[in-house]
């Protein structure tokens, strides 16, 4: 094949200033010369390692990204980023009603009916920063499809900038959800500062998943319909507007091992750490077994594998 | 591939040994190659160009055979295709529309995998194409910051090269049209500003896609006063133009594509003398 090639180039030779003149260099195939100039190949996918730095070298980007998109976010609407805070609020008052008053939730909840609202706004809160770290990772790369086809950059920053983005998010909707747990009695306590590294594991768990979903939602666009579905029977098996365990033992006698390992998904895993850390009357008792390390584990799992899948794919996305 | 490797490392003494006058050749003739390509083929896979993909049973079948590819086709659009480029060229990449010209540099920007063939490259590429759309609901200024930040540049530098960037677009002629959102501007300004973020920087090989074909007059005059200095920044640049006169004004050497296939490589005046003739056909 390479002997063809220099056929051509040396029709082309005849040419004075656009092809060099007769050198051993002719004699070198495409590959010699290259790796004789240090060339490399366009496109190939980076080590491991050199993907880190890559990636560690764009952290501007990526921190600039995911605040771009905070703030564009609602920049067609009205009321803007009020509806940031909104839009979550709106949804636990929606669940107050259905699930709180018409169908009884309110039952068993540590430390009584009236703790029902911090533990619902909490639940609901920390589940939409994972829902929607899923939701957007799946669209990550689709959705910018015009960048990763003009710029070249780690297309890691997409997903991660997605789960950024959406931890950014859940701090502006804290500042709310402190004000309504005083308005409930639950005032600050050192027990609080259990959220950071509940946050930082959950982030580390969400950003793991928006990597996969990035890889699997750029081959299968069908995913990003499919979805919604998934990530709504996944808030209702994790308990996030009623107390999984009394829900499912007392009230719909179920066998103890479906609770233990409800209670040991991901999502219900971070959502008792944070209660846990904001409601005084939640106690240890109420949290399941090695809840620490179940965080630790969800977070190191999914999020160093999620790095190494989205990886293996790097030179594929943007086709077609 | 580490037995390739190593080939390539054993027979690289044996080369160098006979070719102490072949270093002296290249110190004389500063003949370094930036992009070479090697007998390179793409193929495009593209959903929803089968027939048949609204009807459910026909999804479904496909699912249960699993059939690699249900709903998808393959447009093979560039068939082998070999060049080098050197250090300090102007290359005009030219053909009929759907010719393969922008899949070509795609792929030499490593944004579109080969299927098979390789490019080998010096440095990372930038393509600058008109499809390249930035991110439309954020100000101009924003896309300023994040395109410079993606293609790796500091805060600094941005921060330096900011004023210079949004004055060669010409963006703010006519008013503060920088912090509005980039879906207010028109086609033209747009793709001014993006020519003019990609430009901010120094490439080793750039690659321009039409998008000098939107700007006005004014405009074309001062991106292509840019290319020459890119040039002279020892770059190499590739341009895709349907503007004769301005591959003529730009380019030495030519590539004709036609159908994905190199049809003729050479000095432009020689290349372009057939195309017109095809052309005008």
């Amino acid at each position: 094949m390479s002997e063809t090639t220099h056929d051509s180039a040396d029709s082309a030779d005849s040419a004075v200033g656009v092809a060099p003149p007769p050198s051993p260099d002719d004699r070198l195939t495409p590959a010699e010369l290259a790796a004789k100039y240090g060339l490399s190949v366009s496109g190939a996918r980076p080590s491991l390692p050199d993907y880190v730095r890559q990636l560690w070298a764009r952290r501007h980007f990526i921190l600039a990204f995911s605040r771009a998109k905070l703030t564009a976010q609602y920049s067609q609407a009205k009321l803007g980023q009020l509806w940031q805070v909104a839009t979550p609020l709106l949804n636990a008052a929606v669940y107050f009603f259905i699930f709180g008053v018409l169908l009884g939730g309110r039952d068993g909840t540590p430390g009584g009916k009236e703790n029902y609202v911090p533990f619902l706004v909490t639940g609901v809160f920390v589940f939409t920063f994972t829902q929607t770290s899923v939701l957007n990772g799946v669209r990550a790369i689709s959705s910018n499809l015009g960048l990763v086809r003009a710029l070249h950059f780690p297309r890691a920053s997409l997903p991660i900038s997605v789960s950024l983005q959406q931890l950014q998010q859940l701090l502006f909707s804290m500042i709310v959800l402190i004000v309504i747990l005083i308005g409930f009695g639950q005032f600050p306590a050192w027990s609080w500062l259990l959220i950071v590294p509940t946050l930082v594991l959950q982030f580390g768990f969400n950003t793991g998943l928006a990597l996969i979903m990035a890889r699997l939602g750029s081959k299968t666009p069908d995913l990003a319909q499919l979805m919604p579905f998934v990530t709504r029977t996944w808030m209702y098996a994790s308990g996030v507007m009623f107390p999984l365990q009394h829900m499912l033992q007392t009230r719909a006698s179920a066998p103890g091992w479906l609770v233990d390992v409800l209670q040991a998904n991901p999502a219900a895993v971070y959502m008792d750490l944070m209660r846990f850390a904001f409601i005084d009357e939640y106690t240890g008792a109420d949290l399941p077994p090695h809840v620490w390390a179940l965080a630790l584990g969800w977070a190191v799992v999914v999020g160093l594998g999620g790095f190494v899948f989205f990886w293996k794919a790097e030179e594929r996305y943007g086709r077609g | 591939m580490a037995v390739a490797e190593h080939t390539e490392r054993s027979g690289a003494p044996a080369a160098s040994g006979q070719g102490t006058e072949a270093q002296a050749a290249v110190a004389a003739t500063p003949w370094v190659p930036t992009v070479i390509a090697e007998d390179l083929h793409i193929v495009y896979r593209v959903y929803g160009g089968a027939k048949g993909r609204g009807s459910a049973t026909a999804a479904l079948n496909r699912i249960i055979r699993r059939k690699p590819g249900g709903g998808m086709r393959e447009v093979h659009a560039v068939r082998g295709v070999s060049f080098t480029a050197y250090r300090g060229q102007a290359i005009g990449l030219i053909g009929s529309n759907g010719s393969g010209k922008s899949t070509l540099l795609k792929a030499v920007a490593g944004l579109l995998p080969a299927e098979s063939g390789r490019v080998y490259t010096d440095g990372q590429p930038s393509l600058l194409g008109v499809n390249a759309a930035m991110m439309n609901d954020l100000t101009g200024e924003r896309n300023v910051i994040l395109g410079g930040l993606a293609m790796g540049m500091s805060r600094e530098e941005i921060g330096r090269r900011y004023q210079d960037i949004v004055d060669f677009s010409g963006i703010n002629e006519k008013g503060d049209f920088i912090t509005l959102p980039m879906r207010t501007y028109s086609s033209g300004m747009a793709a001014r500003l993006r020519f003019s973020i990609a430009a901010a920087k120094n490439h080793d090989v750039l690659m321009i896609d039409e998008a000098l074909a939107t700007g006005d007059k004014k405009f074309q005059k001062r991106s292509e006063a840019r290319i020459r200095e890119l040039r002279k920044e020892a770059g190499t640049v590739f341009l895709v133009s349907h503007n004769n006169k301005s591959i003529r004004d730009t380019c030495e050497r030519v590539l004709w594509l036609e159908k994905g296939q190199l049809l003729l490589d050479g000095p432009t005046d020689e290349v372009l003398k057939e195309y017109e003739k095809f052309t005008s056909k």
